[in-house]
């Protein structure tokens, strides 16, 4: 059956119609969904007891809890959600002072193949539900305290627009959830056509995954540049006011002697120039069998100062639960898969 | 007129062949020089949805021709898969940087992921290169015909549900595993799922493949 949990508002009203009834009855669903927090359909008081029993006929309510976690000695914490039954997602909670992120998977595995993604390499399995994105954040157990979500979970968002964009309406409509979008970010490996439907449909932030400003540089890293050039990608970005609330940011993964040399910086200062921005820079975190190495701290400082001297505002983001692999590109549940697997 | 930024020209379909079962072969008149291992854009029909194929016909031929897989509740292929000789379906320029530098190289495809490969070979770029072709069964080795005439070219084929004389009995991955030794200065290029790309990498780069000589493509 289908999830009542994770539809917009406009799906609402085709199931009040279905169920016959009134159609205002979509909106008391939504804020009894949204607002109200209820996990039982009987908890929708304002909906006709008919009403209701026609709903439990057809649809499941559609929470479903982490079925474990993990805590790292930082704080962060690392959630496991199934999906089906042989599949499982990751999100991570990053507390940090006056600020907790959740990191939100869109999909079982990814297609992308970034060569230094530990989520690559379990290839492909499904996309998420615009309710299965959404439990990540309603079923974790530190949901008030969250202050920003991001979508750089498992999977690349852009392969699975349709679900993150309706993920995305529901967490800031005023029906929905009704969040500010600056408390949100989806990131993306540049995939241009849907990137394009993305910036024109939802007022999110978003950030490009870059990790080199060389398109011949970037394809060894990331086969998407094989098939959406880096140029094109910017040029995008470009035609779009970031000046504004909105914000671009690119992801800029530290890899020593590949993309960490002066010719980087000055090659990034080029692909940016006077593009309101800016870049984060993140520490490798190594996965199994990668030819990649971190930049050593000082490179990194030094990385980071040069652009900010040449006018690119870039900070070095935190690394937060490593050791539970809840870090940047460490989040996988392939072992698990492969655990699921039946013999022979 | 523009699809996804490239400009689009509307092509007649000049052939279509069900190839094995549920994959199909169609070619269209062609409108734009390209690159061995480039992509197009197909629409269809006028207000359907487009998606990215590679492009499986030679650089001097005179039409594009291209290789698809039906997936099933797809928003195109079951539909393309019905198109007849003299409809017309949109097409994109050509676009995308998979191709070879000229250099000796290795090829590694499954399934589909063969047809950017079998344009590099019909254009000639195929002498002292290698192809490990990955497949369930004979007829999964879409285009072997192709690659079973060129000289100087090596071709293995990895069948891993049936056992055949001339197959090697396994999967790509088994293959590149327990039986062959890479040239590391050797480019290898990659085309299929991405399971496949991202497991034959790894192994790659195990056996000494510098990860700059491993171009991949992934069907997305």
């Amino acid at each position: 059956m289908e999830a009542l949990y994770g539809k917009t508002l406009e799906e609402l009203k085709e199931v009040a119609a279905r169920a016959g009834l009134p159609s205002f009855s979509a909106k008391q669903m939504a804020t009894w969904l949204y607002q109200k927090h209820i996990n039982d359909i009987d908890q929708m008081t304002d909906i006709s007891k008919k009403g209701r029993d026609y709903l439990k006929q057809n649809y499941i309510f559609g929470l479903t809890p982490p079925v474990k976690v993990q805590v790292s000695a930082d704080g962060t914490k690392k959630y496991l959600y199934t999906h089906g039954e042989r599949r499982y997602i990751e999100a991570a909670y990053i507390p940090d002072d006056d600020r907790a992120t959740l990191c939100v998977s869109s999909q079982v595995g990814c297609k992308m193949g970034c060569l230094f993604c530990m989520t690559g390499k379990q290839g492909f399995q499904a996309n998420l539900t615009s309710n299965e994105i959404l439990n990540q954040i309603r079923s974790l157990p530190e949901r008030e305290s969250l202050t920003n979500v991001v979508y750089m979970g498992m999977g690349e968002p852009m392969d699975n627009l349709d679900n993150v964009l309706k993920s995305l309406s529901i967490l800031t409509a005023e029906w929905g959830y009704g969040w500010s979008p600056k408390r949100i970010t989806v990131s993306t490996v540049g995939i241009l056509p849907a990137m394009k439907d993305f910036i024109e449909k939802s007022q999110v932030h978003l950030a490009l995954s870059l990790h080199s400003p060389f398109e011949d540089e970037r394809k060894t890293l990331m086969p998407v540049e094989n098939v959406y050039h880096l140029p094109e990608v910017i040029s995008l970005i470009r035609s779009y006011d970031w000046s504004r609330q909105r914000r671009i940011s690119f992801e800029y993964i530290m890899f020593k002697g590949i993309n960490d040399t002066p010719r980087h910086v000055n090659g990034l200062t080029r692909l940016l120039n006077g593009l309101p921005c800016r870049i984060n820079l993140i520490r490798f975190h190594s996965i199994p069998g990668t030819p990649l190495e971190s930049s050593d701290e000082e490179t990194i400082k030094e990385f980071k100062d040069k652009l900010n001297a040449k006018g690119i505002l870039t900070t070095l983001r935190a690394s937060r639960g490593q050791d539970i692999y809840a870090a940047c590109g460490l989040l996988s549940t392939k072992e698990l898969v492969k655990k699921q697997k039946p013999e022979g | 007129m523009k699809m996804n930024n490239k400009t689009v020209y509307k092509a007649r379909v000049l052939f279509r062949e069900e190839i094995a079962k549920g994959v199909f072969v169609l070619r269209f008149t062609r409108d734009f020089p390209f690159k061995a291992g480039q992509m197009l854009w197909v629409r269809y029909p006028d207000d359907g949805p487009a998606r990215l194929y590679s492009i499986a016909s030679g650089e001097e031929e005179p039409f594009f021709e291209i290789l698809f897989d039906v997936v099933e509740n797809g928003a195109l292929t079951p539909v393309l898969s019905k198109v007849l000789p003299g409809e017309s379906v949109w097409i994109s320029e050509p676009t995308g940087k998979f191709t070879n530098n000229g250099e000796p190289a290795v090829w590694i495809a499954t399934g589909t992921g063969i047809a950017p490969f079998v344009s590099m070979a019909r254009t000639g770029l195929f002498h002292h290169n290698m192809l490990i072709q990955g497949g369930r069964s004979r007829n999964s080795f879409y285009y072997h015909e192709v690659f079973e005439k060129l000289p100087f070219f090596r071709y293995v084929k990895c069948m891993s549900r049936e056992t055949g004389e001339g197959y090697f009995q396994g999967r790509v991955t088994d293959f590149i595993k327990n039986s062959y030794q890479p040239l590391p200065e050797r480019q290898h290029l990659l085309c299929g799922s991405a399971e496949m790309v991202v497991e034959v990498r790894d192994l790659l780069i195990g056996k000494g493949v510098p990860f700059n000589n491993i171009i991949s493509e992934i069907y997305f």
